[in-house]
């Protein structure tokens, strides 16, 4: 059978498991829709909250970019595993204490405030939509290389299945789609993680081939050898980092907070049945996790030596097959500089503009390449390559057999897919409960509670999708501070909400609207209004626009801070709620109130 | 004031006195397991990096090694421990979620 028809079979069928899934798991009621009805085993819970957590960016994009900037890449590592232990020690045990359906639920009573909420329904809504955008575009970009349709036909394709499940069976649907999701991703990113460490290796656990000796018989390590490559072809070291060592903290840190500030994945632990079940649920999932982030950079690392091994110093005609199947999607190209038929690959960008421009009549020069409209450029090397192929490409590269390629297409799409359902629930239920129930419509009936969630959830699909066929060009770019806003709005609240019994609603909004506001006046101006001066010597303090949600993070806690102390304490109930939500015993299930 | 009520009063302090100790050894073991959080991401992965590379272990450099793998191993544990020692703590301060000492649901 060919790839392409071996990987219709895998993606159809995985389609196939998540509807059946979804049809068998509907949801009867706002508490299963919101909730999944509470009684998910903390195993299970771990690792729907893996799949829901690792998006197309972990599968598709994470190991590609370390692959390209190396040591640098430990940001996305340590910042998006760490938040964990942040979420497992300070948050999640006590929202599930707590016991009601959402994170502006928390907000809106610990902080005794419509407004409060209202502000948190805001921060919500901004942070999950600016994510899922970039969930449709990686269902996109799996859908064009490997199905072969067209980018927006495979948007649409990813819109309907998702459609299916999120809205009929809620949290619940989703929960138990995500546990198969999980399963296929993690398979499809370990099966061609394992032969490629063995291919480079001989050993089969790639995190411990990622330090083994290349079996090339030159006695160095993987990463000795790559450093040496690098550093040959003029790059930096592999293992040598370029940014400053405070604008990686702040990055590190802003990623960090920001994923124990993410509602989507917050509201995951509101499922379990008891408190202890949320401290151990974090657990599990962080180990579901971390198979896949110690695996990417062992990946990252391969992939590079392998793409330096297969396309510097090849003849074009005698190029692997992969790498005209990437050309014609137009996330590889080649520019003949020399007119010698020979690809060079080096440091520095070999087109300009950076991204090519394919001749519209799609004219092939003398050696069968797709001609470009880009001019060259000073340096010497005459390839371009996208990062987000590196993990695709993997299989391909290293010539692994076509039912792995199609494998990897269907764990990609699984990790899109996931994501996209698990934001566009906490879309939903901040709509139709927190909006509509607690502060519109309050004498609505459950039933109709339901149907407005379900309304808002395929409202919350339409528009992903469209921000996936028409993708706006500042989507790919505000991904990433996605976590930053999160990190400056959301995680200051909910952590004083829980340690501060003198934080209130004064303090609270104060600071919510202080770090959402100039964290993203600052992205703002660097990335949009004045993109001309975004370099260090115009950072504040020399941090990145990416790293800046952490002193948006620390402006929200002295704000908060200052204006509680200089208001009143917050009402005696309101104190022993607070000290209720710090003792485990007595946690009623999740309820409508 | 009659016994009854004198002795209602009384365990009333006596659990708010528990709920505070049970608080109190929680955010002690919080601060140094945070603290071991910090040590080995933002410390060994980010500010001490450089000076760690110069040891090397099982063919990584040291520091390398802790951003790209190593913290994420400590993170795991760092949770698991944190909920085995909780689940010590509810015990001993009688606070935990376990189905005897559960409040009737409403």
């Amino acid at each position: 059978m060919s790839t392409q028809v071996l990987t219709y079979l895998f993606v159809g069928a995985s389609f196939a498991l998540y509807i059946g899934i979804a049809i068998w798991s509907r949801a009867g009621s706002t508490k299963d829709f919101y909730v999944a009805g509470g009684g998910v085993h903390p195993l299970v819970n771990g690792m729907a909250t893996a799949a829901d957590w690792m998006s197309a960016a972990s599968f598709i994009s994470m190991a590609g970019i370390i692959s390209f900037i190396g040591r640098d890449g430990s940001v996305y590592l340590l910042g998006w595993t760490g938040g964990y232990v942040l979420l497992a020690l300070l948050l999640a045990p006590y929202l599930r204490k707590f016991g009601r359906f959402t994170v502006p639920d928390f907000i809106g009573e610990r902080y005794y405030s419509q407004a409060a909420r209202i502000v948190a329904v805001v921060c919500l809504i901004f942070v999950s939509f600016t994510y899922v955008a970039g969930q449709m575009r990686g269902v996109g970009i799996v859908f064009s290389r490997f199905l072969e349709v067209d980018v927006n036909t495979g948007v649409i394709i990813g819109m309907a299945v998702v459609f299916m499940y999120a809205v009929l069976g809620g949290m619940k649907g989703i929960t138990y789609t995500q546990v198969a999701q999980y399963c296929v991703l993690i398979f499809a990113y370990m099966v061609p993680a394992i032969f490629i460490s063995i291919m480079i290796t001989g050993n089969p656990i790639p995190q411990l081939g990622f330090g083994a000796e290349v079996t090339d018989g030159s006695g160095l390590s993987v990463l000795q050898k790559l450093d040496g490559v690098l550093l040959d072809l003029g790059f930096s070291a592999y293992t040598a980092g370029s940014k400053s060592t405070i604008d990686v903290f702040a990055i590190t840190a802003a990623l960090m907070f920001g994923t124990a500030g993410l509602p989507h994945v917050l509201v995951r632990f509101f499922t379990v049945p008891k408190v202890s079940d949320a401290r151990l649920s974090a657990g599990y999932a962080l180990v579901f996790i971390a198979i896949l982030y110690t695996t990417a950079p062992a990946v990252a690392s391969f992939a590079r030596l392998n793409l330096v091994d297969t396309v510097h110093n090849t003849a074009y005609d005698e190029a692997p097959e992969w790498f005209g199947n990437w050309e014609n999607t137009g996330l590889i190209a080649w520019h003949d500089k020399n007119d010698d038929g020979v690809m060079q690959y080096g440091a520095g960008a070999a087109l300009s503009p950076a991204k090519p421009i394919f001749d519209v009549d799609g004219t092939r020069g003398s050696h069968g390449e797709r001609l470009l409209n880009n001019k060259s450029t000073e340096s010497a090397n005459e390839v371009y390559i996208d990062r987000d192929i590196m993990v695709l490409a993997n299989p391909e590269i290293a010539g692994l057999p076509g039912w792995v390629i199609a494998l990897v297409a269907a764990g990609g799409v699984a990790a899109a897919l996931s994501t996209a359902a698990g934001l566009l629930l906490v879309i939903s239920s901040a709509i139709s409960h927190d909006l509509l129930k607690q502060t519109l419509l309050p004498r609505i009936t459950e039933k109709q509670e339901l149907l407005y969630a379900r309304l808002a959830a395929a409202v919350a699909v339409c528009i992903a999708g469209l921000f996936g066929i028409y993708p706006p060009a500042f989507v790919a770019q505000v991904v990433a501070f996605a976590f930053g806003l999160a990190a400056a709005s959301l995680f200051p609240a909910l952590l004083l909400g829980i340690f501060s019994k003198r934080a209130n609603k004064e303090g609270a909004i104060s600071g919510m609207l202080a770090g959402l506001v100039s964290t993203f006046a600052y992205i703002a101006y660097f990335k949009f209004v004045a993109p001309e001066l975004n370099s260090a010597e115009y950072w504040l303090w020399g941090i990145s626009p990416e790293g800046i949600g952490a002193i948006g993070m620390l402006l929200n806690f002295v704000i908060a801070m200052t204006i509680s102390h200089l208001t009143a304490k917050p009402p005696a109930t309101v104190q022993a709620l607070v000290d209720n939500i710090r003792i485990p015993g007595g946690a009623k299930a999740a309820e409508n109130h | 004031m009659d016994t009854e009520e004198k002795s209602n009063q009384l365990e009333h302090e006596t659990a708010l006195n528990n709920q505070t100790l049970y608080w109190q050894a929680n955010l002690k073991l919080l601060a140094k397991l945070l603290v071991v959080w910090f040590a080995v991401s933002f410390g060994c992965g980010i500010i001490l990096v450089d000076w760690l590379d110069q040891f090397t272990i099982a063919g990584f450099k040291l520091g390398f090694w802790f951003a790209q793998q190593g913290a994420i191993y400590v993170f795991v544990a760092l949770i698991f421990v944190y909920a085995r020692q909780m689940k010590i703590l509810d015990r001993q301060f009688d606070v935990g979620d376990d189905d005897s000492n559960q409040e009737p649901q409403s």
